[in-house]
């Protein structure tokens, strides 16, 4: 399961908004629990904005610099914080992973989150956790999100 | 030096995100790693030996490709290395 709190998981949409009609993505940071099936909880604290690369093709395809994903995980280091996932957005294209993404995943264990961004409106978002052992037995399985209301934001809004 | 394990690894350190390994160059520290921890090996190298595609390595802050010496370079107590593999994807249509 992924467990998010209602501003950053807002915050990861409007990014794909954002970027439209490019595909935004970004690292998300947090805890790992460890656990069997839906028990295993990937809980995001931060969400860490990231560019985009491939200024090529940045309509349909994303990459992170290493670089930058070096200093991303010293940032988390320094929160007592792990790398526990990642998003990006699919703009006017389904919020299901493709043939470039499972290809390109190798982060086990790690939450993909993807928003599909329709005419600039963030759509449905949906996460993958990546499952296996290694390349030859990975796959994308469908991971439930919770959403965390705190209760200030649900006396506003009046959740 | 320290090396620091990205998540998806850390599985095969015993759960540590940073390990400390004594070595004069990359390449030895690398061998000396996959030594401690025999289980890291084929996730970080083809069976040919040579470092996978989408893992990236850092010296403090540079890539080790790109670096004169690459794998070969010599290396201090105070330097870290950061293993990392890559992040892209995208629709791709």
């Amino acid at each position: 399961m992924l467990r998010i709190e209602y501003s950053d998981y807002e915050a990861i949409r409007a990014h794909g908004e954002e970027t439209y009609p490019n595909e935004c993505c970004g690292v998300l940071l947090g805890n790992h629990t460890a656990g069997d099936g839906a028990a295993a909880t990937n809980h995001v604290r931060q969400i860490v904005r990231a560019g985009n690369t491939r200024t090529d093709s940045a309509h349909n395809r994303y990459n992170i610099a290493p670089q930058e994903l070096v200093k991303i995980q010293r940032q988390a280091r320094g929160l007592g914080f792990d790398i526990v996932g990642f998003y990006h957005s699919h703009p006017d294209h389904p919020a299901q992973w493709s043939k470039t993404d499972f290809a390109e995943a190798h982060w086990l264990g790690c939450s993909y989150v993807i928003t599909s961004v329709e005419q600039g409106k963030a759509a449905t978002t949906n996460s993958f956790l990546l499952i296996g052992t290694g390349e030859d037995d990975k796959k994308f399985e469908d991971e439930a999100i919770q959403i965390d209301i705190h209760a200030r934001v649900a006396a506003i809004s009046g959740a | 030096m320290k090396i620091h394990i990205p998540t998806p690894l850390r599985s095969y350190t015993g759960g540590l995100e940073t390990v400390s390994i004594p070595g004069g160059t990359v390449d030895a520290v690398f061998q000396q790693l996959t030594v401690k921890y025999p289980d890291l090996k084929q996730h970080l190298f083809t069976p040919e030996g040579k470092l996978r595609s989408f893992v990236n390595v850092y010296l403090n802050d540079d890539d080790i490709r790109y670096l004169e010496s690459k794998q070969e370079t010599a290396v201090k107590d105070t330097d870290e290395l950061t293993i990392i593999p890559s992040i892209a994807g995208g629709m791709n249509l």
